[in-house]
Order: C-alpha cells, then sequence, then structure tokens
C-alpha cells in the first residue's frame, strides 16, 4: 500500500487546504491538459486509457464524453454525482472530505474536455462535511485561477455550483440527478435520448461519479502507459473499495482490481466478524451476493459481470455465520421498495409486494409457494423498468433466494396453507 | 429561528438569499431546492405558507415548490423535535445491530418511528443509508454523525442532549 493515488492525502488532515494539495503535484495535471491538448485529444487519452465509471454501471468515460455533439449550438454541462447513497458505500465522502480539490481539479478537466463552461456538483444532503469541504476548496481554487475566467491563461472558462440533495436514492441515477437540479422530483427518464445528447436543460451533459473524475489529476499528470498498467487491461487504473458489514476492518481502501473476493475480504476486510464468512456483495446492495465457495471470483468489471454480478460501487459487505439472509434479503428489498420513485408499476409495486413477502417469512409466517412467488415477482421486475432501481433490486434477491433457498424454506411453517396465486403480469 | 411564518414574512426572510441561489441557474425552477432548505434552516420546517412564497419569490407555480418539498425525504413538513435522531438501520448498520438499537429507542423514548416525543425534545425516524457503513451503526442527530453506536453510548448521548436543553432552558428562563 505504499504507491496510494487516490487516498495517497488522506492520513494528512491539512489535505483539503489548496497549498497542501499543490505541494503534492496537485493541479499538475491540469497544467499539462491546459498547455498541451486540445479538448478533442483529452477525450482521445481517457479513451485510451480505458477509464471505466466508477459510480457503479462501470460505463468507459471516455466514450461517454466523445457522444457530446461538437456543434450543438447550446450551452454543455458537466454534473459530478456525488449523491453517494449505495447501501455498503462511503468512498466518495471520504474523497470529498479528505481531498476535495482531487475532485476540483478532474472536473476542471472533465469540463474543458466536453466543452462545458458550467458545472454542478451533486452532493447528497446528509454529507455536511463533505459540502463544506467542497465549498471550502472551490472558493480556494476560484482564488488560484484555476476556476473562474480564463484558467491558468488557457481561454477556458469555469464555473463550478455545489447543489444539495435533500434525501433520495434516487438521484443518483443520471437522469433523475438532472431531473433534480433542474428543480423536479428525482424521477428518472426513459434513454434515448442519452444526457450527453439532451441533458440538463434539454443540453450535452455529461454526468461522471466522484472517483472516476478524482482519476483525472493522476491521468494527466502521470500519462495514460502509467494507468494503464495498474489492474486489468479492459478496466484499469486505481480503484476505491469499501468494507463494511461483518467484517474486522471496516474502511475504505485502495487496492488493485483483479484480486479474489475471498483474498480481499481477508487482507482488507480483516477477516469474519465472527466464525467464517457465509456470503458477500461485492458492490454496494444492487450487486448480487456471492456465496463463500464463489469466493473465488476476481474483483474487476469484467470478471464480476461474467460471474453473474458487478463491480458496482465496489461496496463489498460481509456476511458472517450469523447473518439470516432471509433477513439480509428483506432490509435490502425494503430499501429498494422505499426508493423506488413510483414511475414504473413493475417497481413500485412489485417491491412493496416482495418485501411484504419477505417480512411475513421472517415472521414465521410465511406460505408454501413465497419462494416461488418471490422468484416470478423477480422476473417481474428485472429489465421491466425506466431505470436501474427496479433491475438491481430482483437482482440481488434473484441471488439470495438462488444461494440460500434453503434458508427462506426453512422458515416457513410445513403446515400452512399455500397463499392463493395471483398474477398481475 | 424566526418567528414571521406569512408569506410576506417568509418572503423578506428569504429574498436575498434566494435570489442569490437562483443566479447560479438558467432557470429559476432550479433554485426550488435551495429555497426549501433555506426555508427549513430559518423556520425549522416548511408548509403551504412557504410554497407559496418560495413559489412567488421565483414566480413559479406552486405546485412545483410542493412536488419537491413532498419528494425529498429532508424535507421536514411537519416541525420535527429539537433534536432529531436518524438512525441508519440499512445493511451495514443492521447486522451491527440498528434494527434492535431502533426498537430500544422507540421503547425508551416512547415514540413511534418517525415521531415526536410529548415534549418535543425528539424526534426519531429509522433512515436508509447515510454512507458511513464503516462506522456502523451510525445515528446522525440533527446535521452531525454519530458514529460507532452502542446501547450505552447511546443512553449517554440521550443524557447530555437532555441535559444541554435543561441547561439552555434554564438560561432562556433566566434572561
Amino acid at each position: 500500500m505504499s504507491d496510494l493515488v487516490l487516498l495517497r492525502n488522506i492520513q494528512n488532515p491539512e489535505a483539503p487546504e489548496v497549498a497542501v494539495y499543490e505541494s503534492t503535484g496537485g493541479y499538475e495535471g491540469l497544467r499539462n491538459v491546459l498547455r498541451g491538448y486540445t479538448p478533442d485529444q483529452v477525450v482521445e487519452a481517457v479513451k485510451s486509457s480505458s477509464l471505466r465509471g466508477r459510480g457503479g454501471a462501470g460505463f468507459p468515460t471516455g466514450l461517454k464524453w466523445s457522444f457530446v455533439p461538437k456543434d450543438s449550438g447550446k450551452p454543455h454541462y458537466l454534473c459530478c454525482n456525488a449523491d453517494e447513497g449505495e447501501p455498503g458505500t462511503f468512498k466518495d465522502r471520504i474523497l470529498m472530505e479528505r481531498d476535495p480539490h482531487q475532485l476540483i481539479e478532474g472536473m476542471v478537466i472533465a469540463a474543458y474536455a466536453i466543452g462545458a463552461n458550467t458545472a454542478y456538483l451533486y452532493i447528497r444532503g446528509e454529507y455536511g462535511l463533505s459540502i463544506r469541504r467542497c465549498e471550502q476548496a472551490i472558493a480556494e481554487a476560484y482564488a488560484k485561477g484555476y476556476l473562474g475566467k480564463d484558467i491558468l491563461g488557457s481561454g477556458f472558462d469555469l464555473d463550478i455550483h455545489i447543489h444539495k440533495g435533500a434525501g433520495a436514492y434516487i438521484c443518483g441515477e443520471e437522469t433523475a440527478l438532472l431531473e433534480s437540479i433542474e428543480g423536479k422530483r428525482g424521477q428518472p427518464k426513459l434513454k434515448p435520448p442519452f444526457p450527453a445528447v439532451a441533458g440538463l436543460y434539454e443540453c450535452p451533459t455529461v454526468v461522471n461519479n466522484v472517483e472516476t473524475l478524482a482519476c483525472l489529476p493522476h491521468l494527466f499528470r502521470r500519462g495514460v502507459e502509467w494507468f494503464t498498467s495498474m489492474g486489468p487491461k479492459d478496466g484499469p487504473g486505481p480503484k476505491l473499495f469499501c468494507f463494511s458489514g461483518h467484517v474486522k476492518k471496516p474502511g475504505v481502501y485502495e487496492a488493485p482490481m483483479g484480486l479474489p473476493l475471498g483474498e480481499m475480504l481477508e487482507v482488507y476486510g480483516g477477516g469474519a466478524l465472527s466464525g467464517r464468512f457465509k456470503a458477500a456483495i461485492p458492490g454496494g446492495v444492487s450487486a448480487p451476493m456471492f456465496p463463500e465457495n464463489g469466493f473465488d471470483v476476481k474483483m474487476d468489471f469484467s470478471s464480476l459481470a461474467e460471474a453473474g454480478s458487478m463491480l458496482g460501487s465496489a461496496g463489498v459487505i460481509g456476511l458472517d455465520e450469523s447473518a439470516s439472509i432471509p433477513r439480509v434479503a428483506r432490509r435490502i428489498t425494503e430499501f429498494f421498495s422505499h426508493e423506488s420513485c413510483g414511475k414504473c408499476t413493475p417497481c413500485r409495486e412489485g417491491l412493496t409486494w416482495a418485501a411484504k413477502i419477505l417480512r411475513r417469512i421472517e415472521a414465521g409466517e410465511g406460505s408454501p409457494g413465497d419462494v416461488e412467488q418471490l422468484e416470478m415477482l423477480c422476473g417481474s421486475i428485472f429489465g421491466k423498468s425506466f431505470c436501474a432501481l427496479g433491475d438491481g433490486a430482483a437482482w440481488s434477491l434473484g441471488a439470495a433466494l438462488k444461494h440460500f433457498r434453503h434458508e427462506f424454506e426453512a422458515l416457513i411453517p410445513a403446515q400452512a396453507q399455500p397463499v392463493q396465486e395471483m398474477r398481475l403480469w | 429561528m424566526s418567528d414571521d411564518r406569512t408569506v410576506a414574512g417568509i418572503k423578506t426572510a428569504l429574498a436575498a438569499q434566494v435570489q442569490e441561489a437562483a443566479a447560479r441557474y438558467p432557470a429559476n425552477r432550479s433554485a426550488i431546492m435551495p429555497a426549501l432548505e433555506l426555508a427549513q434552516t430559518k423556520f425549522g420546517s416548511v408548509d403551504g405558507t412557504t410554497y407559496q412564497a418560495i413559489a412567488e419569490l421565483l414566480d413559479v407555480p406552486e405546485i412545483w415548490v410542493f412536488e419537491v418539498a413532498s419528494f425529498y425525504t429532508l424535507f421536514d413538513r411537519a416541525k420535527a423535535g429539537r433534536y432529531h435522531l436518524r438512525l441508519c438501520t440499512n445493511i451495514s448498520c443492521m447486522l451491527r445491530g440498528a434494527e434492535e438499537m431502533l426498537l430500544e429507542l422507540q421503547r425508551h423514548l416512547a415514540v413511534q418511528d418517525g415521531g415526536t416525543t410529548a415534549d418535543r425534545l425528539f424526534s426519531l425516524s429509522g433512515v436508509e443509508c447515510l454512507g458511513a457503513c464503516d462506522k456502523a451503526p451510525v445515528l446522525m442527530v440533527n446535521e452531525d454523525y454519530i458514529e460507532d453506536i452502542t446501547p450505552a453510548k447511546l443512553e449517554a448521548l440521550l443524557a447530555a442532549l437532555k441535559r444541554e436543553w435543561q441547561e439552555q432552558s434554564a438560561e432562556e428562563g433566566a434572561a
């Protein structure tokens, strides 16, 4: 852990100050960009770095930027998604609290690449310290000429404004986030059109996650070759992992991608809190869990996708032998049910219904057929809504049912009468 | 906190800051969320009068303001107690005892989840992930995070908050 990149300043309580950030190479990447790159060259460099988004979907960042039209005649916008809310995820908060200039520098580089003169930093309302640290960092960046008019004499202008969220997980979905900045309820919109073409105020817009943007200063200070030398070829670069739940050493760790899940749980998580691990969730609660016999899966974008899960937000949640999987599934499903924006029927109704069944199973009042009913619901929710919230809910519940069906069935009294089957879709 | 909660009073109290917020966006509608937050900070909660005042300040339909206020959970449409306890009960906190703590808090304070004590001192809400899972279980007291909660820590915290309130009440009484 000697060569930390994203977390290199994390132990320094003075790192949020611009002078301290500069003394560790801060804003050198931006200087390189403004001196030596056209916006198109920045996009090309990010494309060739194979940087993939760190927010959850893992979409190639350079490719996303390249969808922004060159001659739209409209203003372009950059939005930073700091509405971190995926349970088990707390890396963006650490980045904003401990090293906010890293993010601000990344935002200036991204805005330059896509031709945006206005950027919004959407931070969830609960993150009071992150908001204060970013406000201070933005003020310092203006004073130092890293923001505002004619940045470092390049002729490029950028203003960054903070938009505070107000308690809605769904606003982490990019179209919902844009609706929220427009002053509306955070309800996702059907894509296409994609934000790159018609996003904020119907103008070309890029939405990037905090950690994704925080990679950029390093990429342009140390080069594409350095960047691609870290981790898997199809999604390299520094990566943060959050460990929580039944682990001995919960926290945010920077680690190379591609290590086995089980090894990471031991080396970084410090092992199971009591006894052995029973299962683990690899990337926030939207990511399907792995039982202990699947712990050899490698923690990178492609390996996890091939194994039927995802790296997601890299929020690793350990579940030891004391964990009841039906209870875990109930709590996760209740979360998604509560956070469903209510727009699409399968997600809104299906999750309410699934949570109800899970609650009665947990209470020992389940009926034969309840597990099948839940499986039917998963199939009726997945892929049938505008955004990925319902997909994540159905996907993660489906994995719990698949790997730990016996735990659900064991809670259902043998003599219970089956509930009458009802099909809505 | 201000007391004049007429439409005119709210407008006077918020006008400058709401206009400042609106200047950050190309459309006034975008300033609804910041305006609601400003109102809540000033008056402790938001209500129909607040919506009307904000609608007039931003020249937008009042329903747009209500839509936003009723969608986002951080906007208090009923006045919360002096200390709003938001206990995360999501997965990582649940795995470390948060659901049991919520029940314990309900018993101790004699309120339901989402309720406020009769003396208006505490509001209690079980909430979704607060993004501090490495310090689970986690509780917010108004804007502050209290981490690594244990039953003993919780008891001490409640006692400290009660003491703080009693001291402040005594000072206010003396003044």
